[in-house]
């Protein structure tokens, strides 16, 4: 998100920000859900679905994780925030998923 | 067969941001430059292009029939008096709508090339039949837009379908840009547009009275030499269409009292 200097001003002094800066980031989120087609009930289920994968390997905040698209030159990226708390006994995974 | 000519869709998927003006002018403009260009009203639901051109009373026949035989393509286009390089191709009745494929509109425009240097499309809004028969028979797209957050989403739908139908070049045209709202950041800026849709800008047009003016004349502004900040725009825009390399001048970055600079060192942008 790119943020001017009288946004920065009207951070500081408790005040909205700028319209255009408003227009700009609902534009790129609204745009991000057009460009890939996906509902936000898919969303949510992949959400689910990589949040398991993830917790597979390393224990995770399954509530706290974030999934989201973020577009940037048409280009539209799958972006995952997942807030690790502590990696699980490698070897042992490895075995259980192999089996 | 002409292979130079260039078939232009003007597009921009919301209505009402100016595609049918920026045909009238942009063609008006090419005519005047010495091209030999036709404009091709393909909005047959909802036709404009005749009335901004202030030819509505010179209609005998449309693209309808053509298509139908009854009557031959010189018939049917409209040649404009003050400016007899430019024709227009009329839309026929909306009933056209029923049957209308894209192949009727390749066949319209493969008649069109052999005696113009310029076919410029004006397209209907929405992305449904009549958009999709229009690109079937464009090359490159002019795709219109203002600085306003729905119409920059449905341009940005507009240009994805575009993609998929191979059309380009697709350069952008932002009309209705306001230089005192987008410095005090209250409109999206020039910048904030074409990186968000990130195509290469072909031009921008100023907010400007004289617009509306013109249109209740039936006189495009780049008919006359006028000076007023649209015209200028459309006359530059044309004159890039050639390739000419005319700077684009952002509105916001101009001026030089305080005030100015202040506005503009408040868009500086932190991160």
């Amino acid at each position: 998100m790119t943020m001017t200097l009288r946004d920065i001003l009207n951070k500081l002094l408790g005040r909205q920000p700028s319209s255009a800066s408003t227009a700009r980031e609902r534009l790129q989120l609204v745009l991000a859900h057009d460009r890939s087609d996906l509902s936000p009930e898919l969303m949510e289920q992949m959400r689910r679905e990589i949040l398991e994968v993830v917790a597979k390997y390393v224990e995770i905040d399954i509530e706290a994780g974030a999934v989201s698209l973020e577009t940037e030159d048409r280009m539209t990226a799958l972006v995952a925030n997942l807030p690790i708390r502590r990696p699980l006994a490698i070897n042992s995974k490895i075995e259980e998923v192999s089996s | 067969m002409s292979k130079n000519t260039r078939i232009i869709l003007i597009c921009s998927g919301k209505g009402g941001v100016g595609k049918t003006t920026l045909t009238a002018n942009l063609g008006i403009a090419l005519a005047r430059q010495g091209f030999r260009t036709a404009v091709l009203d393909a909005d047959f639901g909802l036709r404009n292009l005749d009335l901004l051109l202030g030819l509505e009373n010179r209609i005998v026949y449309t693209a309808q029939e053509v298509l139908e035989e009854s009557c031959r393509l010189d018939q049917a286009l409209v040649k404009h008096k003050q400016e007899p390089n430019l024709a227009l191709l009329p839309a026929g009745n909306p009933r056209m709508l029923e049957w209308l494929k894209p192949e009727d509109m390749q066949r319209i425009v493969s008649m069109l090339i052999d005696d113009f240097d310029y076919v410029l499309i004006d397209c209907p809004a929405g992305v449904e039949d009549g958009f999709r028969n229009a690109v079937a028979a464009s090359k490159e797209a002019i795709v219109v837009t203002n600085p306003e957050i729905s119409a920059v989403r449905d341009a940005d739908r507009v240009i994805g379908l575009l993609n998929t139908h191979s059309v380009e070049p697709i350069q952008l045209v932002l009309n209705r840009v306001r230089p005192k709202m987008i410095a005090s950041q209250e409109m999206l800026s020039v910048n904030d547009v074409t990186d968000i849709l990130a195509l290469p800008l072909l031009g921008l047009v100023l907010e400007d009275e004289q617009v509306i003016v013109s249109t209740n004349r039936g006189e495009p502004l780049t008919l006359s030499s006028s000076k007023s900040p649209a015209a200028r725009c459309y006359t530059n825009i044309a004159k890039r269409m050639q390739g000419e390399e005319i700077p684009i001048i952002d509105p916001s970055k101009e001026g030089s009292s305080i005030g100015d600079k202040f506005k503009r060192l408040m868009q500086t942008k932190i991160f």
